[in-house]
């Protein structure tokens, strides 16, 4: 069975209205620019998306945004899209702002079996309130919970027929690790080789956490987000 | 654009960074260390993914190589790209050996607030948090005060805090901090300030201690764990 998709919308076929919804990036760096195309072009709303910005203004997530079908998101730095903020103000999406290393976390301990963890990065911040508290060997920690989605949408460089992958400088970033926490994985790529051709012992993310695989065809270049193929 | 004031805060920090060591950078003035070092063996970390953060080649801007700030940057010989799970796991698990940070406020414990300002939407905290909890030196790099002209340096912060950690440093144009025990110790004026202004300017509670400094390994008494 091939997990080769011919386009966004074959590539989004699992997405549906009130689903979470993992993506990849650092900005628009790593993000999947392709996919979230896609998802803009999709009829679904009531989102909740995990990613550690809302895109840029009118960029990548930031267009979904404008399109209002996101209901919540959960990230660790909003402040990089000011329409955010405007958003969150009208009442119109719900956030929760966590660290960027208990995001993370979160989404790694979610995708490895784990329930939760305590850490003790935020212990006596705002960002701690209501959450439990457990002294280990004399130290405050919080708990946790782990992270999961229904679909996660990540960037990765290179790909091979099985959907091996690996990564590109630091477009890597969160897609790892989202690559293992969510039901249905879609990575979209800048280049598809024949299964042998990566090195064993280069790949990043082995093929059994990727369901689907697509050739990336909104690229991000030094002149922004431009259109291939 | 850097100023000469913010020029001077980063070349005295850039001093603390004497013997091989892993540093993170954050934004704005601690960004502008990285040009006064020029020991191969000061290795630079930034939180989305990259140990051997260089200065950015020009002519060969690589859209997907970016530090924190999202800015172009280079990557040394002998560089290495990670996942954000592990990146974070090198700060907090004790890994790096210095943080460099701004803030909107400090207070004479030597705890900081840079992240989140009361009465608008908090909306980003990033890294600050883990960098605060994992890194085991943590040097504050600021102006002394603000805008207005008001103490960046007061009896308590009325900002969220960003840890319950006190920093270890203060560097500002005007002074050298070293936090002892919850404690503020004036360490250092810096070129041209007087003891009256440094007074007049801090809000916070400190004790005087000068001393003359000497710039050379071994100078802050600590060790950097893999070098």
């Amino acid at each position: 069975m091939t997990k080769l998709l011919k386009d966004g919308t074959a590539a989004l076929k699992a997405v549906k209205t009130g689903d979470t919804i993992m993506v990849g990036g650092f900005g628009l760096i790593g993000a999947p620019l392709t996919l979230i195309d896609a998802l803009t072009n999709k009829d679904v709303t009531d989102l909740t998306i995990i990613s550690n910005n809302l895109g840029e203004k009118g960029k990548g997530l930031g267009i979904l945004l404008g399109q209002k079908k996101i209901k919540k998101g959960i990230g660790s730095y909003f402040t990089s899209n000011r329409d955010v903020g405007d958003a969150y103000q009208r009442g119109e999406i719900e956030l929760e702002l966590l660290p960027q290393g208990t995001l993370s976390e979160s989404i790694r301990a979610g995708g490895a079996g784990i329930g939760g963890y305590y850490t003790k990065t935020g212990v006596g911040t705002d960002l701690a309130k209501n959450k439990e508290e457990r002294e280990i060997n004399g130290e405050t920690y919080i708990f946790e919970p782990a992270i999961r989605a229904n679909i996660a949408l990540i960037r990765a460089w290179k790909s091979d027929t099985l959907g091996n992958l690996v990564y590109y400088k630091t477009a890597r970033n969160f897609n790892p690790v989202m690559a293992t926490a969510a039901d249905v994985v879609i990575a979209e790529v800048d280049e598809i080789v024949e299964a042998g051709e990566l090195s064993p012992e280069a790949i990043v993310t082995p093929h059994l956490f990727v369901d689907g695989i697509l050739l990336a065809s909104k690229i991000l270049t030094n002149e922004g987000v431009v259109q291939h193929g | 654009m850097a100023n000469e004031i913010q020029e001077s805060i980063a070349r005295r920090a850039a001093k603390e960074l004497n013997r091989p060591c892993v540093v993170n950078l954050g934004i704005g003035i601690p960004t502008l260390v990285a040009k006064y070092i020029d020991d191969e063996q000061v290795y630079f970390h930034t939180e989305n993914g990259l140990l051997g953060v260089t200065d950015v080649d020009e002519e060969n801007k690589d859209p997907n190589l970016v530090n924190a700030g999202k800015l172009p940057v280079g990557e040394t010989i002998g560089a290495s790209f990670f996942n954000s799970a592990e990146s974070f796991g090198m700060i907090r698990g004790g890994h790096v050996d210095v943080a460099i940070l701004g803030v909107l406020q400090m207070d004479q414990t030597g705890k900081i607030a840079n992240w989140a300002v009361p009465g608008k939407n908090i909306m980003g905290v990033g890294g600050a948090m883990d960098l605060l909890v994992g890194a085991k030196k943590v040097i504050v790099t600021t102006t002394h005060t603000t805008k207005d002209g008001s103490s960046k340096l007061l009896t308590e912060c009325t900002f969220p805090i960003t840890s319950t950690r006190s920093v270890d440093m203060i560097i500002t144009e005007l002074a050298v901090f070293e936090v002892k025990e919850k404690k503020l110790e004036l360490v250092e004026l810096m070129p041209g300030a007087t003891l009256d202004e440094v007074e007049e300017k801090t809000e916070a509670e400190f004790s005087i201690h000068l001393k003359q400094r000497q710039f050379g390994r071994g100078n802050l008494n600590e060790e950097c764990s893999h070098y």
